[in-house]
């Protein structure tokens, strides 16, 4: 599956503040080989674009940008397709106007 | 573990977590707010519109020093196809009174602003602290929380759950069910940053007037949703929302939809040539009065987004928020000073003093609008919209057809799409959902 670049997110995501927690993520994926419909739908639904395929077409996250909305959650967690927490106290997206 | 035991924790610094916090602060009760961004609203987002009755049960003088952007003074509701919009516009100089009636605002200013009347009221607030779970007893009573700190479980007589709409804590203890994608919109927003002077002259205003634009038609392609314009003193909020299994089902991605609706030949014009200095995303509980969880237990209630507590039909939600916040306090102070436990059977007053209000009946009032919208979206968010926008395009043209020849030829392009059985059917269900 290709995801479409007519808009670049990352260019969007510049804009916001983050104070990012490294080396814990609060989202993970669950080890997979083929990915489930749901994991693939959220190659397309994140807003910030957080989840991308890997060279072995498995879905991977990086939560740098992650406006935490909870749509991936909505969307992928009662499959157990990922595990959902919220960033530690301060950390994650900090927003300026909300 | 914090030794010190408080009379109630709220978790979450959003409209319904200030309002819980200050009511029961004022009447003197030892309150603990725990919020996990920054500073309260670091982590808050909405469109925003603020109305003025719900704050002011709260804060009678907010206007002498809330952060307040624009009084509205116009409303307008676009119809839209790709090309055009058919605008349902009211304006009145009855808006621009001096108690105004609703107010544009921005989320991480108004909430810091909130929660230092929070703070005045003797509540003691701690921020960056994320609430992990709730504690519960060997009965199953919610007994108090355990934050992601060293100190660990914090106690509590009661909790009030004011985590939002993505809330962890109620699903985990399994004291309501998570959101489900068909009853979650997921919302996008930007900031255009514009001068002032510009602002005013593009949308005909003067000193601190305000407009609110509501769109709905093409622009969501057929999904379930909404898009939003409005007007702040420096900036405008521009952003659009679709049912997040409208978003699964079609693959489309929330960011082209964002920069489809900036493109449309009535919007592109409003914010021509502005900075955009933040990207937001948020989820919108639109499950309506059917989608209520359970609001009490032993030891817990739950308030505003998290009990999805919106209005989607007149687009209210923080005022919801912010009543049921209040109201959920004072029923625990009512219990309180009766010397009763926060057991589930007295916290009930909660729910009963909620049904009076404007809350649960204005939620019941449009209980079966979410199915409809949702189970019809081709027709209300596509077909519909092209059909009246043909029909207008086809009323104002003028070009020596007959004007009987263009009646009927709008009424045949409505029947074509919606034959008369859809077309009475559909009217029919919109009247009986809207009564």
């Amino acid at each position: 599956m290709k995801i479409e670049r007519s808009v670049r997110v990352e260019d969007k995501l510049f804009c916001n503040r983050y104070l990012v927690d490294a080396g814990r993520p609060h989202i993970k994926v669950r080890a997979h080989t083929r990915p489930s419909p749901q994991l693939l739908a959220l190659l397309r639904a994140c807003p910030a674009r957080c989840y991308d395929l890997n060279d072995k077409g498995q879905v991977e996250v990086t939560v740098d940008g992650c406006m935490e909305c909870g749509t991936c959650r909505v969307i992928g967690e009662p499959t157990g397709d990922i595990e959902w927490g919220y960033p530690r106290g301060g950390y994650g997206v900090l927003f300026k106007f909300g | 573990m914090i030794e010190e035991r408080f009379d109630a924790i709220v978790v979450g610094a959003g409209m319904a977590g200030n309002a819980a916090a200050l009511t029961m602060a004022r009447k003197g009760m030892k309150v603990l707010q725990l919020e996990r961004g920054e500073y309260a609203g670091s982590k808050n987002v909405q469109g925003a519109i603020l109305y003025a009755d719900m704050l002011e049960k709260l804060i009678p003088e907010f206007r002498e020093d809330a952060p307040l952007e624009r009084h509205l003074v116009e409303q307008r509701f676009w119809i839209m196809d790709d090309r055009s919009h058919v605008g349902l516009h009211y304006r009145s100089e009855d808006f621009n009174e001096e108690r105004a009636n609703r107010y544009t605002i921005i989320r991480a200013q108004f909430d810091s602003w909130f929660s230092s009347k929070v703070r005045e009221a003797g509540a003691t607030v701690l921020c960056e602290t994320t609430v992990t779970d709730l504690a519960q007893d060997a009965y199953g009573r919610v007994i108090g929380v355990r934050t992601d700190r060293q100190d660990g479980e914090i106690h509590a007589d009661v909790v009030v759950l004011a985590e939002g709409v993505n809330g962890l804590l109620g699903t985990r203890a399994r004291l309501r069910d998570r959101p489900k994608p068909n009853k979650v919109a997921l919302a996008v927003k930007e900031m255009h940053f514009l001068p002032r002077e510009t602002i005013e002259a593009r949308f005909n205003l003067s000193g601190d007037e305000g407009v609110v634009i509501e769109a709905a038609g093409t622009i969501s392609g057929g999904m379930t949703g909404m898009g939003f314009i409005y007007a702040n003193k420096e900036c405008i909020s521009l952003g659009i929302g679709c049912l997040v299994a409208d978003f699964q089902r079609t693959g489309r991605t929330p960011y082209e939809l964002l920069d489809h609706f900036k493109r449309h030949p009535s919007v592109a014009p409003l914010i021509e040539g502005s900075e955009v200095k933040e990207y937001s995303a948020h989820l919108i509980p639109e499950g309506g009065y059917k989608a209520i969880p359970q609001l009490y237990g032993d030891g817990w209630v739950v308030v505003g987004d998290a009990a999805q507590l919106n209005n989607a039909i007149h687009r209210e939600g923080s005022n919801l928020a912010m009543t049921s916040g209040r109201i959920a306090a004072e029923a625990i102070f009512q219990v309180k000073s009766r010397r009763l436990g926060m057991t589930a059977e007295n916290l009930a007053l909660y729910k009963r003093m909620l049904d009076r209000s404007f809350v649960l009946k204005d939620m019941k009032k449009y209980k079966d609008m979410p199915r409809l919208m949702h189970t019809n979206s081709q027709n209300f968010f596509l077909t519909y919209p092209q059909l009246i926008s043909k029909a207008m395009q086809t009323y104002l043209r003028v070009d020596g057809t007959p004007k009987s020849e263009k009646q009927k030829s709008t009424l045949k392009s409505f029947v074509n799409a919606r034959s008369w059985t859809g077309l009475f059917g559909d009217a029919f269900r919109f009247a009986r959902a809207w009564r």
